[in-house]
């Protein structure tokens, strides 16, 4: 068996990934109880416009630090574009349906935008390596790791203390809260309910990008590549507790750990293990680890 | 039986007049289809079959987004009987199909009856996708690549594989079964527990029923009718490979139950062979676009027609 700093190295760096796509897909489940089968396909948009981007920029023969900046915008550019149109163009009209219909309106939206994105971009497969390898690497317990995923570490934390502080030091992060508690109390005492709900989306969907955005130099740019993500994103946010900040954090650690764990000790369970555990804490605690106390209303 | 339910499934009943009178005309017109047809219904007809398994959990208040990890051990039981047991009997494999689908059901389904709502979809999507995951990383079983299947005998008579009017009628026969006998079941007393229990559990539970006993009852009999699409498919297509279980083959079988809507057993049937006819011909014409024209179609179903293309055929007093 091989040494333990490797596995926890490579799960804390697979776990801070997988927490910037997540959170956003917790938020927007928390506060307006739609579970965005979308999220992968606005994590492949924010992939394909970084794509874009970052080789236009090298193309002009621009600073190739600055590469960095192009990834962090384009994210952010799809996110408040696509994200304000999604809502208001489409959601806002399904708000009073059952849970069930809305995950399958997501649905049809997947299916949507993955098409949308073979139209705009086509479907060959694009690479955008440079950012990868531009900051050099360093060694860690014995093991070479590229400066980038350290970054990508960073980014995720930076994410983490940011929403925290949001949610728990600003009044519309206050707000916010107040309606993933109760949305019909808020509402009845003054809350724009509706802005809450165009703001988490925006907010939601810009995290998916930036995350495909960051993801997009590690690997090559293919249609589908959100097909796959959304299913461990869910069984994060499935093992966290929907709606949960810490829950995210904590569900995108663990199965960040058993993939990587599994992957170093035993590979031909790597799949079944995430899912494993996604089951058993659904097994377990149906909520979720985080979930708070729910009253019922009959 | 119930006279209630014999009165049901007998030629008064006007669901049961059609589901015979549409088993006698695709009997007789099978043998006049061109061969892409005969694949094309046969594959419809056992996709029906999943959508049918789902219309009744939708009837009890459940959607399942995992009916995919019982279309996929159908397929592999018979997949398995053909490759490692040497079984040739496509019949046989269809009954295996059944089987072990029932079995694994009833073990998970003790477990999944405590679930509602979007955690009963997240947990089935969950198993499928651990099914997927295992035969992935099966070599054993083929892996990504998957196997063949082909059958030598259907039911004693010689089968040549693929798309022939024998197993056409097979899978006719095996929808014609399942749709008269879930049109009698809907009438029993189990089966009218099942729409009690999606409007208000807590009054079924007060009126003496066993809720989880009845959700346990319909998951098992939904999982056995996706085996037996998926073993249908199988031999249908000559392949079986994980994809049968990935997420995204239970959310197609969710999107023609929504097209077909609940409101008959024959909706499934017309939803599925309408959206494998949709497809083949999208597919080929703009293969990079009908994934879209999908969900534009599904947008447009559960804005405007929410109970379902189904819906257009029922008067209007009876519309749900």
């Amino acid at each position: 068996m091989s040494s333990v700093a490797p596995v926890l190295i490579d799960g804390v760096i697979y776990s801070s990934w997988l927490f910037i796509i997540a959170v956003g897909l917790t938020l927007i489940y928390g506060v307006m109880r739609i579970l965005n089968l979308a999220h992968g396909s606005l994590y492949a948009l924010g992939a394909y416009a970084a794509a874009s981007l970052v080789g236009l920029w090298f193309a002009r023969g621009y600073a190739p630090l600055g590469s960095y900046a192009a990834l962090a915008v384009s994210g952010v550019l799809v996110g408040i574009t696509v994200g304000p149109l999604i809502e208001r163009g489409l959601l806002r009209w399904l708000y009073g349906k059952d849970e069930i219909v809305l995950v399958l309106v997501t649905y049809a939206l997947f299916l949507i935008l993955e098409d949308l994105i073979k139209l705009v971009w086509g479907v060959e497969s694009y690479v955008i390596s440079e950012p990868y390898g531009l900051l050099g690497s360093f060694t860690l317990a014995g093991v070479t790791y590229p400066v980038y995923n350290g970054v990508l570490v960073m980014v995720a934390v930076l994410v983490a203390v940011l929403l925290t502080w949001v949610l728990a030091r600003t009044r519309s992060g206050k707000l916010l809260v107040a309606v993933i508690h109760d949305r019909e109390t808020a509402a009845a005492l003054g809350i724009n309910v509706s802005r809450v709900y165009l703001v988490t989306f925006t907010a939601g969907t810009t995290l998916a990008a930036i995350g495909g955005a960051l993801t997009a130099p590690t690997v090559s740019v293919l249609p589908g590549m959100g097909v796959e993500v959304i299913v461990l994103a869910f069984a994060v946010v499935v093992i966290g507790g929907l709606g949960s900040l810490p829950g995210a954090a904590l569900g995108a650690l663990i199965v960040g750990l058993v993939r990587s764990a599994s992957v170093h000790w035993a590979p031909q369970f790597e799949l079944f293990a995430i899912y494993g555990v996604m089951a058993l804490v659904l097994l377990v605690r149906p909520k979720g680890l985080f979930a708070g106390i729910e009253a019922r209303k009959i | 039986m119930s006279p209630y339910v014999r009165r049901h499934l007998s030629l008064r009943d006007p669901t049961s007049r059609m589901l015979f009178a549409s088993l006698a005309v695709l009997l007789a017109a099978g043998p006049w289809l061109p061969s892409w047809a005969l694949s094309l219904s046969t594959i419809a007809l056992g996709k029906g079959l999943v959508v049918l398994g789902l219309l009744l959990l939708m009837r009890t208040g459940l959607v399942s987004f995992g009916q995919g990890l019982y279309y996929c051990i159908g397929a592999y039981a018979a997949g398995v009987l053909a490759h490692q047991v040497k079984v040739t009997d496509g019949l046989v494999m269809l009954g295996a199909a059944a089987l072990a689908s029932g079995l694994i059901a009833f073990v998970l389904g003790a477990l999944l009856a405590g679930y509602r709502a979007i955690f009963f979809a997240m947990l089935s999507l969950a198993f499928s996708m651990i099914l997927y995951g295992l035969l992935v990383k099966s070599s054993a079983l083929g892996s990504t690549d998957g196997f063949n299947v082909d059958a030598r005998t259907l039911a004693g008579l010689p089968y040549s594989g693929g798309a022939s009017y024998a197993l056409f009628a097979v899978a006719t026969m095996a929808a014609f079964i399942s749709g008269w006998g879930l049109h009698g079941y809907n009438h029993s007393l189990a089966g009218r527990i099942a729409p009690a229990i999606r409007d208000n559990e807590l009054r079924v539970e007060y009126l003496g029923s066993s809720v989880r006993a009845v959700v346990h009852l319909n998951y098992v009999l939904a999982a056995v009718m996706s085996g037996i699409g998926g073993a249908i498919v199988a031999l249908a297509v000559g392949h079986v490979d994980p994809e049968f279980a990935f997420w995204t083959t239970s959310g197609e079988f969710v999107f023609v139950a929504i097209l077909a809507g609940t409101g008959s057993v024959a909706a499934p049937f017309l939803g599925s062979i309408l959206f494998e006819a949709i497809r083949s011909f999208a597919t080929q014409y703009s293969p990079n676009t009908w994934q879209m024209v999908l969900g534009v179609a599904m947008l447009a179903v559960i804005m405007f027609l929410p109970s379902g293309l189904w819906s257009l055929f029922q008067r209007r007093s009876e519309r749900g």
